[in-house]
């Protein structure tokens, strides 16, 4: 029992609420939500070092046993993500305080962003199915309202597409839920492992896993991805930037959770099929990055290619494959958010999103140049930069397992990302300077801050791998054995 | 019973997925909701229909009911009603804004 597990889910929950109050007051709104993120940070940080020293740590809560009460898991993998999350979060609300506008910031966009972070830290960390559902619930009503709020034609056309789309996967999970409860009586994870383990994986719980599979393939544009390039596009930079982070980052995290620790004794049917969809989306990601030249479309098909290259580290199933995907998982969200925040300004500072519109900007911003750059090398995956030994160790593990054709595909479409960032980084950076200092309809005042922070860290990120590398086989260790998760939720007390 | 309920979550999910496949957003959101009703009868289902007291310490004569589903009705149930407002609300807005409820026309507008 360890009553920290809860407060990243808490903090911002009660500091929204308290947020809805003072709703006049933004300059309280900007400290509190920064705060309050800062917080769940350290949280997580110190999670992360309890996990180190003691294990996995558990919290019943109100005391009730499981698979009866409510509990809350933080392994390592669930307390890097809450860490990483909470970088990113803090990074997307230093760049709204500048750009987001009084408008939507009367219309409590901090307490709704905080809500936001809540359902993600929240997926993060439960053990229980259901209560998955419930976390997802809370993390996707406040991301319609973000993605809606302002109001302009694209963005209500879009989120229409996105609400719909989501609800409709929401019945879907819940229809998954109902049929996995008649099956096994439970849904609390660690118990579904064991009642799994112990009947054996039949076709028909094959079937509810394929279907969540499904489910869960449409929250992070794992093939299913038809709704996010529009959805993307269209809110604002800083929520496009969280969104790109986190959302599709949550669905990744359930699919790896439910396959490392309930439905791992079919890997010949459903990691196959992981693995095939893994392929097909990275290969219409790369497509679609390489078709367009509008920078919004071009790094939500970015988006997608990270998906597939995450979920193929899945589909080995070996240690080396998973040890990859934390890297990269890590490695993605940093990053996702870093280039949406550079193309955001970028947009910001020409006033188009075109890039046959825009040129020489690297003449009046060298830093902005040069971090793009950055950002689109370590998207690429090239050493010494955070992309890098994710890239590595998936490819290793996709062809250690025999997966030929996924490795080679990953490193293909790997190229074809490049390429079209650097397709960014040309248009947009080289060339004759048309527009002078005086004539952009932007600036970049205060917003090169986060974006600093972030290129930092994905440098940091690439050289100190060393340095997390202890956390990270932490992390593989408690995925690619259940068995620990188990011993930790029912504390070595026998199942009942 | 079961039998019965399972035909008219079948019917459930016939009726919303037709309304949903249709053209004008209010239908849609119809659709949705009552989609949801299918899914909650399921879950409800799936639990088992039993003739049951409630799981309490001092009735030991009754068969108990299993509590759980309904628990799970509730938090679904809520989180639905907060959605379909939610929609609501929002496809009215994009009625205004747009000038049309017909989702084929509300594409096509992309640079504006």
């Amino acid at each position: 029992m360890n009553n920290l597990i809860i407060l990243p889910i808490i903090i911002p929950l009660i500091t929204g609420m308290v947020m809805v109050i003072f709703r006049r007051n933004i300059k309280l709104h900007k400290m509190f939500s920064l705060i309050a993120l800062s917080a769940s940070g350290i949280i997580a940080v110190m999670l992360m070092g309890e996990n180190k020293n003691d294990g996995i740590q558990t919290l019943h809560l109100g005391g009730w046993q499981p698979p009866f009460g409510v509990s809350m898991v933080a392994d390592m993998f669930s307390s890097m993500l809450l860490l990483t999350t909470s970088i990113v979060a803090v990074c997307c609300l230093l760049y709204a305080f500048r750009s987001i506008g009084e408008e939507r910031e009367r219309h409590y966009f901090y307490p709704l962003f905080l809500f936001l972070i809540t359902g993600v830290n929240g997926s993060f960390i439960t053990g229980d199915l259901f209560n998955l559902f419930v976390c997802f619930e809370v993390m996707l009503i406040s991301s319609y309202v973000l993605i809606s709020l302002g109001g302009t034609k694209v963005q209500l056309r879009e989120s229409i597409k996105y609400v719909l789309t989501n609800i409709i996967s929401s019945f879907l999970f819940l229809v998954a839920i109902a049929y996995i409860y008649a099956i096994t009586g439970t849904l609390n994870l660690a118990h579904l492992s064991v009642r799994v383990a112990e009947t054996g994986q039949s076709g028909l719980l094959t079937i509810i896993s394929i279907l969540l599979l499904v489910i869960f393939s449409l929250k992070a544009a794992l093939f299913l991805f038809f709704w996010l390039p529009g959805s993307y596009s269209a809110p604002p930079v800083a929520v496009a930037a969280v969104f790109a982070a986190l959302l599709t980052k949550v669905g990744i995290y359930a699919i790896f959770r439910l396959f490392t620790l309930v439905f791992y004794h079919e890997p010949q049917v459903t990691h196959l099929l992981i693995g095939i969809l893994g392929a097909a989306t990275m290969i219409l990601g790369a497509i679609g990055a390489v078709a367009y030249w509008d920078i919004k479309n071009i790094l939500a098909y970015n988006v997608i290619i990270g998906v597939g290259f995450i979920i193929a580290g899945l589909a080995s199933f070996s240690i080396e494959g998973v040890t990859g995907s934390v890297y990269y998982i890590i490695h993605d969200i940093i990053v996702k958010a870093l280039i949406f925040l550079l193309g955001g300004t970028i947009i910001s500072l020409t006033g188009t999103g075109k890039l046959k519109d825009m040129s020489g900007l690297i003449r009046n911003h060298p830093y902005l140049g040069w971090m793009f750059f950055i950002a689109a090398l370590s998207l690429a995956g090239i050493p010494p930069l955070s992309g890098f030994l994710g890239k590595v160790f998936i490819t290793q593990g996709t062809f250690e397992a025999g997966y030929y054709w996924l490795g080679g595909i990953g490193l293909l479409t790997s190229l074809m990302a490049l390429y079209s960032v650097i397709k960014i980084f040309m248009n947009c950076f080289w060339g004759e300077t048309y527009l002078s200092e005086d004539m952009e309809s932007g600036t970049t005042k205060g917003v090169m801050v986060p974006i600093a922070c972030l290129s930092l860290l994905t440098i940091l990120l690439g050289l100190g791998a060393e340095g997390i590398s202890a956390y990270t086989e932490l992390a593989v260790k408690t995925l690619m054995n259940p068995e620990f998760y188990i011993h930790a939720v029912f504390g070595g007390q026998t199942t009942p | 019973m079961e039998t019965l309920m399972s035909l008219l979550v079948g019917l459930f999910f016939t009726i919303g997925t037709y309304l949903i496949l249709t053209k004008s957003l209010l239908r849609i959101i119809l659709g949705t909701s009552i989609i949801s009703h299918g899914v909650h009868l399921l879950i409800l289902t799936m639990g088992g229909l039993k003739t049951g007291g409630p799981p309490l310490l001092g009735l030991q004569d009754l068969p108990f009911t299993d509590a759980l589903p309904q628990a799970l009705i509730l938090t679904a149930i809520v989180i639905n009603f907060a959605t379909t407002a939610l929609f609501l609300v929002l496809s009215y807005r994009a009625y205004k804004v747009l000038g049309t409820d017909d989702t084929d026309q509300m594409r096509g507008n992309h640079d504006e």
